[in-house]
């Protein structure tokens, strides 16, 4: 059971407010995702439900029963952070072993728990080994191994991909979702990297200064971002902002339309521009198209077949029903 | 070109490097000599460098006189005692003021090390008196005591530093393991710090070894260390200068061996944060 709730908390550096009030509830069993730039504090919010930064007013809940004032050890919970920060001079086996060492069970039920994790984790074969003679990956899932034996209230995870390369990043991506389906225990997942927050939140809450600005389902903020932070965060490429008379003419301050959603043609649309980039992934194409009037560039999502080149000048259409409509504020409005 | 001045300039530095260290040597060298001379040839004038009639006999004078064994029983108690407790005692200080720090910290280190710069002797009435009065005159217990609140702000200047290498992420992760924060010193801290602990244990084993103002005024015949053994030869006459390299000699060859033994852990300990 991991149901956690933060009710009002605050944390200031000294005179530095990094988080104002802030209320979050999070389900059990749910795989959440704190997405948001560099310093929005997403990791320091993380820090504080593990209890290893001290709050400067609010409560957190943990399972219904205050959690306040309880040590991190005390928490029930487990953390993979983002430098693995695996014990440098224990084996593999140990380092899986510590929380259960830490917990006084018997060495039977350790052997039996440590075995376990290492199979589902693929590391049986490197119990012995010492953290210094593994790879990241093989690193990063000793750090998952350690936090599973103890089977935590809720798992909280630092930027636990951000030091492994692109490839490993999408593996164990995977893996981390896999074995949120297995165990369906409470996670809480920490990162700057959106297409991460997509892909594995069941809720994501996007963080900007401390603040929240929205939370949802992947699909909720993709399709209908609150404001012009979130519209602009969530999906890559970048949704693309038009402001002036396009917008004023749909009644907006400004309006968005993600890349995806503009048709490319070479003879005829709504609007016209200059493709200065074009950039072929195989499966798609994006054009960053230049001189259309709207703004300095429209980036456009197309079919791979497709193929334009610098100084091509190319037709645009905006399919009507995905325009987003943000009012001065940046607030969107239907 | 370049090649030949560079290595012309790596003989010389050589050179150099040996010239100093023979320089700051030889003390050592002629003590050590001297105790194989016979008193006579130990006075002479001019000195006789090598070609003297080597002889064990001041050894074997030194050796029926006094009881080398008890004095040296004596510094390895104060010493390593000293030392064992003052690492015992640094290791949480040391924890503080590398993971937690306050905005003090820094104030309260320098703070420490100044007390090194105290003359000892500024203080030796107040301890001699405080000495009397607890009955730890030439107890070997007073001396470990004294020599430990002596040596200890090296001893936590030195795990501060070691401790601030150790990310603060693999304690923390500790404490999300469940670990008590004795369990985090004991099972994680030091573990990990043990090349640092070792040659701070080390060099403050022969600081200690050394220490002599102490020792001397404090001690009389039951907690006396190898201090005084060497110091019971000494006279002002300077008639005994054979015996007295003699009960030197003994006295330093145990923490010489050690120390040539340790050289890397010492290297490393004084060097620590110079180079990485």
């Amino acid at each position: 059971m991991g149901r956690i709730q933060l009710k009002s908390v605050t944390k200031s550096f000294g005179d530095v407010e990094v988080i104002p009030p802030l209320d979050l509830t999070i389900e059990d069993g749910e795989f959440t995702v704190f997405v948001g730039p560099s310093g929005c504090g997403k990791s320091t919010l993380l820090r504080l439900i593990a209890g290893l930064e001290d709050m400067t007013s609010g409560s957190i809940d943990i399972d219904g029963a205050d959690a306040t004032d309880v040590p991190p050890a005390k928490r029930g919970l487990a953390m993979v952070f983002q430098s693995y920060a695996l014990y440098p001079h224990m084996t593999v086996r140990k380092n899986i072993a510590f929380p259960l060492r830490m917990a006084k069970q018997d060495q039977a039920e350790i052997d039996k728990r440590v075995e376990g994790a290492a199979s589902v984790l693929n590391l049986t074969d490197y119990l012995d080994r010492r953290p210094g003679q593994l790879s990241g990956g093989q690193r990063q899932r000793v750090a998952i191994g350690r936090a599973i034996v103890r089977e935590p209230a809720a798992f909280l995870f630092d930027e636990p991909l951000s030091n492994l390369d692109a490839a490993l990043r999408v593996g164990m991506r995977l893996e981390i979702s896999e074995l949120h389906e297995r165990l369906a225990t409470t996670m809480i997942y920490v990162t700057h990297d959106q297409v991460e927050a997509m892909t594995m939140a069941d809720k994501i809450v996007v963080l900007q200064a401390g603040v929240i600005e929205q939370v949802g389902s992947p699909l909720e903020l993709y399709r209908t971002p609150r404001n012009l932070f979130v519209a602009g965060f969530i999906g890559s490429p970048k949704m693309n902002f038009i402001e002036g008379p396009e917008a004023e003419k749909l009644g907006a301050q400004t309006i968005g339309i993600r890349p995806e959603h503009i048709a490319v043609s070479e003879s005829e649309g709504d609007w016209s521009g200059v493709v200065s980039v074009s950039e072929h992934l195989g499966s798609d194409t994006f054009f960053h198209v230049h001189e259309t009037g709207l703004a300095e560039t429209i980036t456009v999502r197309a079919d791979g077949e497709v193929s334009f080149r610098h100084g091509d000048r190319i037709y645009l259409t905006p399919r009507s029903d995905v325009i987003h409509r943000f009012d001065a504020k940046g607030l969107r409005f239907e | 070109m370049a090649r030949t001045v560079t290595t012309q300039r790596k003989t010389l530095n050589t050179a150099l490097a040996w010239a100093v260290g023979l320089l700051i040597f030889f003390p050592i060298l002629w003590t050590i000599l001297t105790s194989f001379k016979t008193e006579a040839q130990a006075i002479a004038s001019p000195p006789i460098f090598l070609n003297f009639d080597w002889t064990l006999e001041n050894y074997a004078i030194v050796q029926e006189r006094s009881d080398y064994m008890r004095f040296l029983w004596n510094s390895v108690i104060i010493a390593g005692g000293s030392t064992v407790l003052g690492v015992i005692v640094a290791i949480p200080a040391a924890w503080a003021m590398a993971f937690v720090p306050s905005k003090r910290t820094k104030d309260i280190l320098l703070w420490m090390l100044s007390t090194k710069m105290l003359p000892a002797v500024g203080v030796l009435y107040p301890i001699y008196l405080l000495f009397i009065q607890l009955g730890l005159l030439d107890s070997r217990g007073g001396l470990v005591v004294v020599l430990m609140l002596i040596n200890l702000p090296i001893i936590v200047w030195m795990l501060y530093t070691y401790f601030r290498e150790i990310p603060g992420e693999i304690l923390e992760a500790a404490r999300m393991d469940g670990a008590t924060l004795k369990e985090e010193i004991l099972y994680i801290l030091t573990p990990m710090a043990i090349p640092g602990i070792a040659s701070t244990v080390l060099l403050n084993f022969i600081l200690a070894w050394n220490e002599a103002f102490w020792t001397l005024n404090l001690t009389a015949v039951d907690a006396a260390p190898l201090t005084a053994f060497i110091a019971s030869y000494s006279s002002p006459e300077g008639l005994f200068f054979a015996k007295l390299s003699a009960a030197s000699t003994m006295a330093i060859a145990p923490i010489l061996i050690l120390g040539w033994f340790s050289q890397k852990q010492l290297v490393r300990g004084l060097t620590f944060g110079a180079v990485k």
